[in-house]
């Protein structure tokens, strides 16, 4: 299922082909930056004890959830040595001579009422340690989720930090009807990987800025389906939507509060782009900027008590930020000439944002450094925008262009590993990363 | 004469752009523009300062000289990156529009606003309306009623010409007149 064998030692290009899915409209992970540091694993093929076969191959998507974090590199499966499926048949030399630092072994028993049981253990090698022996009951619709939910586990117990595996991600494509003025927009999620997406709301008018609420249960977004801008709600499990403001002029960037009881957007209904809070329960609004500037694109701090946000007041776009108790305001980005659409890390130390440097050129997605104030650049395709964070911080995803067709890329905060989610057809656009489901 | 008549129209619009906050634009010193205009546009502002006094009351003999009442044929005007004032050159078309929408009060005009692609979606569509708020205030000055226009930003969304090229981006920073 997967050709990894020359992931690791370059470091560049194309090195990973999940087998092609039966949903066309998934993305396909495409690796453009390795790192040769990474941790190598063995995860060896679990064995199926049951008839006919399964829908999914645990191991190898563990493997590639592993993999595309950067941090570990899963062996080719042609290069095991061995296939032990349970700790008595580990023969712990084997893998040293492999080099691997860590070992998951499994097996997928059929249970009487149909579901499936997943054995799966993993071992450090050198110290021959079991870290991990769990099980998990799955079903044969659900095996690609308990895959994740797996691969959570592990790279939970291996790095301290939860797994972002069955997170989601949501999107917009947009299709053109050769060059007329024909569009189709889709707002689409998927899984964290780019698969099984599904298309949540179709429009011949603009659809933009996705907003997960943070249960994950809701996607705020806008939409021109009434011939102008208008913030809609949706729930995801119901399909169930309903349009939350309809203001003269602008109604965008909405941005879920933390606690999940209030809206920050943009609005123009005073005369000029402002940022405002929208409260959900008793339908107030509150208005947070007042700059006769573009002031937009709030996002919230992870303590909820300030909003950070792009503004124009200094002559082009920069990031600022604003206590919402005091009002206070403060700039934060100096460096370079177009700072803009900025979104914390869940620790509140960086912000990511669009960045431009001084001297005009890219725009890239880069993290500020709140404690020095230095910008640090991630991303280097020119037309870099819509930076979201992965729910751990450990990744970026965000659009790019590659010639004229947009594409999501993913890049760790740390810079290491870079890889793309080419959809088949369309341009892709305005991710989010969604929080933790559960 | 004729070149006196618009070199107060320019200055007028010009003293608009400023107090409507698009001054700030042109007075940065972030410049971010790539555009050789820029400057010159940025020049123009700066010099109409003093005009500011003598604006106002002009504005009406401007308007009342134009008799056209034709729909103008030239219904898209053009920005430079980052900016929402109106480039001198195209105070003709703007005074185009003015004359007829005052001549059929019946009219209606969507002030469609736009962007290139460079740049974040959100800020793009609070910059296209930025770009329709000002030839609002233009035509609002000439004396078009206000019930008569409405400004609609697509930002980013809807580029008038496929391309990354910086003739592309050009077309595509713009004001579609939609009646």
């Amino acid at each position: 299922m997967i050709n990894a064998r020359h992931f690791f030692t370059t470091g560049l290009m194309l090195l990973m082909l999940l087998l092609s899915s039966f949903v066309n409209a998934d993305l396909t992970i495409r690796i453009t930056k390795g790192n040769d540091q990474a941790i190598p694993v063995a995860i060896v093929p679990f064995m199926w004890q049951g008839k006919g076969s399964l829908s999914e191959d645990v191991a190898s998507l563990i493997s590639a959830n592993l993999s595309r974090t950067g941090l570990f590199r899963a062996l080719p499966r042609e290069d095991l040595v061995s296939l032990p499926t349970k700790a008595e048949e580990v023969v712990y030399r084997d893998w040293r001579l492999l080099k691997v630092n860590y070992l998951v072994v499994g097996s997928i028993e059929a249970l009487e009422d149909g579901n499936l049981r997943i054995k799966y253990q993993l071992f450090e090698v050198n110290q021959q340690k079991s870290l991990l022996s769990e099980s998990v009951v799955a079903s044969q619709d659900n095996l690609r989720n308990r895959a994740h939910f797996i691969s959570d586990r592990i790279y939970e117990r291996l790095t301290g930090q939860k797994g972002i595996f069955s997170t989601r991600i949501a999107y917009i494509t947009t299709q053109q009807k050769g060059k007329t003025m024909d569009y189709t927009y889709r707002l689409h999620v998927a899984d964290a990987d780019g698969q099984e997406s599904r298309t949540i709301l179709t429009s011949k008018q603009p659809l933009l800025s996705p907003s997960w609420s943070p249960d994950a249960k809701k996607l705020a977004y806008v939409s021109f389906e009434t011939g102008r801008q208008a913030i809609f709600v949706q729930e995801l499990a119901t399909g169930k939507r309903y349009q939350l403001t309809n203001f003269k002029g602008l109604n965008g960037s909405p941005a879920w509060s933390p606690d999940g009881k209030k809206i920050a957007m943009t609005l123009s209904r005073d005369g000029n782009a402002e940022v405002y809070i929208y409260h959900l329960d008793d339908r107030r609004l509150t208005r947070v900027t007042h700059h006769y500037a573009i002031d937009t694109e709030p996002s919230w701090s992870p303590d909820g008590k300030s909003l950070i946000f792009t503004s124009g007041r200094s002559g082009g776009p920069q990031v600022y930020q604003i206590d919402l108790a005091s009002g206070e305001e403060k700039r934060l980005s100096f460096e370079g000439n177009y700072n803009a659409r900025p979104r914390y890390s869940p620790n509140g130390r960086e912000v990511f944002m669009v960045h431009r440097g001084s001297g005009g050129g890219l725009f890239s997605i880069a993290a500020l450094n709140m404690g020095t104030g230095r910008t640090r650049i991630l991303s280097t395709s020119p037309l870099d925008e819509s930076p979201s964070v992965a729910p751990n911080g450990a990744m970026i995803i965000y659009a790019l262009m590659i010639g004229e067709k947009g594409v999501l890329g993913v890049v760790s905060t740390d810079g290491r590993i870079q890889y793309e989610l080419p959809a088949a057809s369309g341009n892709v656009r305005e991710p989010a990363w969604s929080p933790y489901l559960n | 004469m004729e070149l006196m008549k618009h070199s107060k129209v320019f200055a007028l619009a010009a003293v608009f752009a400023l107090v409507a906050g698009c001054g700030g634009d042109a007075n940065t010193q972030e410049e971010v523009a790539d555009e050789i205009t820029e400057e010159v546009v940025a020049e123009e502002v700066h010099s109409s300062d003093e005009a500011l006094a003598e604006g106002m009351s002009d504005a009406e003999d401007q308007v009342d000289a134009v008799t056209d009442t034709v729909l103008p044929a030239i219904n898209t005007i053009y920005f430079d990156f980052d900016k929402s004032n109106i480039r001198s050159e195209f105070y003709d078309v703007l005074n185009g529009h003015a004359a007829y929408l005052m001549a059929n009060p019946s009219a209606t005009v969507k002030l469609e606003g736009h962007t290139d692609e460079r740049g974040t979606p959100e800020y793009n569509l609070a910059l296209g309306e930025r770009r329709g708020n000002s030839v609002q205030r233009y035509l609002s000055l000439q004396g078009v009623d206000a019930s008569q226009l409405e400004v609609v930003s697509y930002g980013e969304e809807r580029p008038a010409v496929r391309g990354q090229s910086s003739e592309a981006y050009s077309k595509n920073r713009r004001v579609e007149f939609n009646y």
